[in-house]
């Protein structure tokens, strides 16, 4: 079995490395060949379920193939993703944008399938490395400050779940990657969630996500919206399945993006935002913990990635044609860009849960999974945002860009149009998972992890809430549209913290600190200098005047005494000389005989 | 053929937010004839359109909550970082 296994991962590894080789019309081919031979692997190993890529490493043993019915769904999953944004990326020709959205998929599969925390450590860092570099690639103003600031939150993550996982082996010698002990935690068992959380961009550790997405490539952020946050989810869902705290977290997560959301201005980080609100449902999926909850965590993220990529690449397409990103710039496109209207709407509505999308079959099934276990609160507050998610992404956003009042420059007008074939296509695959995926449920159902729970969703009693609630939803936006316009405003989060943090640091260093350093130098110079003249010169005249003083005075008076001894004793008759000489050695060889 | 679709719906305004209504409308008599036994809480049995209301009621209360939110200064200017 084990010779059969070929890590995913590896394909895209090579087929990154292999790129800048391929010129010419080879090029296109095989930005589609390799995501499409990763996928069926993917689809391979899915079919022979089982632990592979065993290796001993010094005394750890390390895990890279575990496939089982968790990982399954998630590799589809990302690998069918990889697939559609390399078909959306592929006009792009800076090929390093290529390939560092391949490792950030081959960081991302590594992940899925690692059986320990070192190898999940080792392609955790990753993806976090390669996706900074969709941020740096693009070359709008704040892309790089944005890059620094996504790497150097993610490195704290990683460092926490460093530390978590370090613990956990100093305890109990075990470095295996699996559910953990929540009912009894220990300090390692938050850090482990701490870093993982950081990742799924779980309030207060979230600000990272809308600050990134908005500022990485058309293309880079199509990849960055399906993997960092969707993998996270998967770490959660294998180790912290029935954490409380998650519930707790996750529905909070889900208001705080639906509320920022509705403030934003920006279209991708309005998209950010909803990724945070639609997250939180996993999330939250995950702390309840019950077969059915992590089925429609499973199958909410499923969902996700094809309409949040979709909303991605309609977004994307905007900004490819028209440069313009704020809602302040854009509006009334629909004349100019109908395709990308549809497909956006295709998102909107899978988004919001229309019946027959895939938001519909797999968001109620974590709804319902928290009615079910009695946490009523929860059920209730989800619901409230899924009334949200229709406000802001079914409503606010094709009204925002699409319909109501054109405030495009010239300049914008003109430029705006349908995007290359390649973008189109892209959106015609995932707007048709979406459809498929709502209407044809064991598509999606199928490939579940708990496969013995049975979970319809084409009940008229769902049918008959989720309508009531659109269209009301929709008749409260039609009341109250005029406050929740555009609006040239941008909203203060919690990377204020960091952000301010920074700016302060820069200043102090600037200006107290270099404020100090001038007035040292100064003062040195005028303390410091003449004082250390004033020392030196009472030291030249003690040298001159005391210590040579001394030293002469001690030498003319020997040179005294030498003469008068030499009066007496050398009066130059060589029998006194003798006499006194060998006296002098008598008296000292009978005092040395003697003592 | 979408340009002259939303441009026709666009030209009859008017129609389309009655039709918009009667849709509504529509939807909470339905509701009306669904059987309820399943339902999770005592209030989604006994009270006539409840889901609606709370469609309602939330989204509402999440445009109420947003614009005060935001206008405590969480919305700031533009260049707020920069300066």
């Amino acid at each position: 079995m084990t010779s059969s296994f070929f890590h995913p991962a590896l394909i895209m590894i090579i087929g990154a490395l292999l790129l800048p080789l391929v010129r010419g019309p080879f090029k296109k081919p095989y930005l589609f060949l390799i995501p499409a031979l990763t996928f069926l692997d993917v689809v391979f190993l899915s079919y022979n379920p089982g632990t592979y890529g065993v290796v001993q490493f010094l005394d750890w043993q390390l895990t890279f193939g575990r496939v089982d019915s968790l990982s399954m769904v998630f590799a589809f999953i990302m690998a069918l993703m990889a697939i559609i944004g390399s078909i959306y990326g592929m006009h792009v020709e800076d090929e390093w944008q290529h390939m560092a959205a391949w490792f950030y998929v081959a960081g991302s599969l590594g992940v899925i399938y690692s059986g320990d925390y070192l190898v999940l450590f080792l392609f955790w860092e990753m993806m976090a490395f390669a996706s900074t570099f969709l941020i740096w690639f693009n070359k709008d103003e704040g892309s790089l400050a944005a890059g620094y600031r996504y790497i150097l939150v993610h490195t704290f993550g990683g460092v926490v779940l460093l530390l978590g996982f370090v613990l956990r082996y100093q305890a109990t010698g075990d470095l295996s990657f699996v559910q953990m002990d929540v009912s009894n935690p220990e300090l390692y068992t938050w850090l482990i969630m701490i870093g993982l959380m950081l990742n799924a961009a779980v309030p207060p550790l979230h600000s990272w996500l809308p600050d990134a997405y908005s500022k990485a490539t058309v293309a880079g952020s199509v990849f960055m919206c399906a993997f960092t946050t969707k993998t996270a989810v998967y770490t959660l869902a294998r180790s912290c399945a029935g954490f409380d705290v998650l519930i707790v977290l996750g529905v909070v997560m889900t208001i705080y993006g639906i509320i920022y959301a509705l403030m934003e201005n920006d279209v991708r980080r309005l998209l950010g935002w909803e990724i945070v609100s639609q997250v939180g449902y996993m999330v939250t999926g995950v702390g309840i913990g019950t077969a059915l909850a992590i089925n429609g965590t499973a199958a909410h993220a499923f969902a996700h990635i094809l309409y949040k990529g979709l909303l991605f690449m309609a977004a994307g397409a905007v900004l490819h044609a028209t440069g313009k990103s704020k809602f302040t710039e854009l509006g009334g496109l629909y004349k100019k860009m109908p395709a990308t209207l549809i497909f956006l709407l295709i998102g909107s509505i899978s988004v919001s849960a229309f019946p027959f999308l895939s938001g519909f079959v797999s968001k109620s099934m974590i709804i319902t999974a928290a009615f079910e276990s009695h946490i009523l609160w929860a059920g209730f507050l989800l619901t409230v945002v899924s009334a949200g998610t229709f406000l802001v992404a079914g409503l606010r956003l094709p009204w925002l860009l699409f319909f109501g009042e054109n405030r495009c420059s010239d300049e914008t007008w003109e430029r705006a149009c349908d995007p290359p074939w390649n973008m189109q296509l892209a959106m015609t695959i995932a707007g048709f998972l979406c459809v498929l995926v709502g209407s044809y449920t064991p598509f999606l159902y199928n490939m579940l992890p708990n496969a013995e729970v049975v979970y319809h969703p084409y009940s008229g009693y769902h049918m008959s809430e989720t309508l009531q609630i659109l269209a009301l939803t929709a008749l409260g936006f039609f009341w109250l549209r005029k406050y929740i316009g555009a609006r040239e405003t941008i909203s203060l989060d919690l990377d204020w913290f960091y952000r301010k943090g920074g700016q302060w640091f820069l200043w102090t260093s600037t200006n107290p600190l270099q404020w100090f350093d001038t007035a040292f130098s100064k003062a040195y110079r005028v303390v410091g200098l003449s004082s250390l003249m004033t020392t030196s010169r009472f030291w030249s005249w003690f040298d001159w005047n005391v210590i040579d003083g001394i030293v002469d005075g001690t030498a003319r008076c020997v040179r005294a005494i030498g003469s008068r001894v030499g009066l007496v004793l050398q009066r130059g008759q060589i029998q006194q000389t003798i006499y006194y000489t060998l006296s002098f050695a008598a008296v000292l060889l009978i005092s040395y005989v003697w003592f | 053929m979408i340009v002259q679709l939303i441009d026709y719906l666009r030209n009859r305004w008017q129609t389309v937010i009655s039709c918009g209504y009667g849709l509504i409308a529509l939807i909470l008599v339905w509701s009306l004839t669904v059987d309820t036994s399943h339902a999770h809480t005592w209030a989604e049995m006994k009270v006539p359109g409840f889901w609606g209301l709370f469609g309602l009621g939330s989204c509402v209360a999440i445009i109420l909550i947003a614009k005060w939110f935001g206008g405590s200064g969480i919305m700031t200017r533009e260049d707020y970082y920069d300066k």
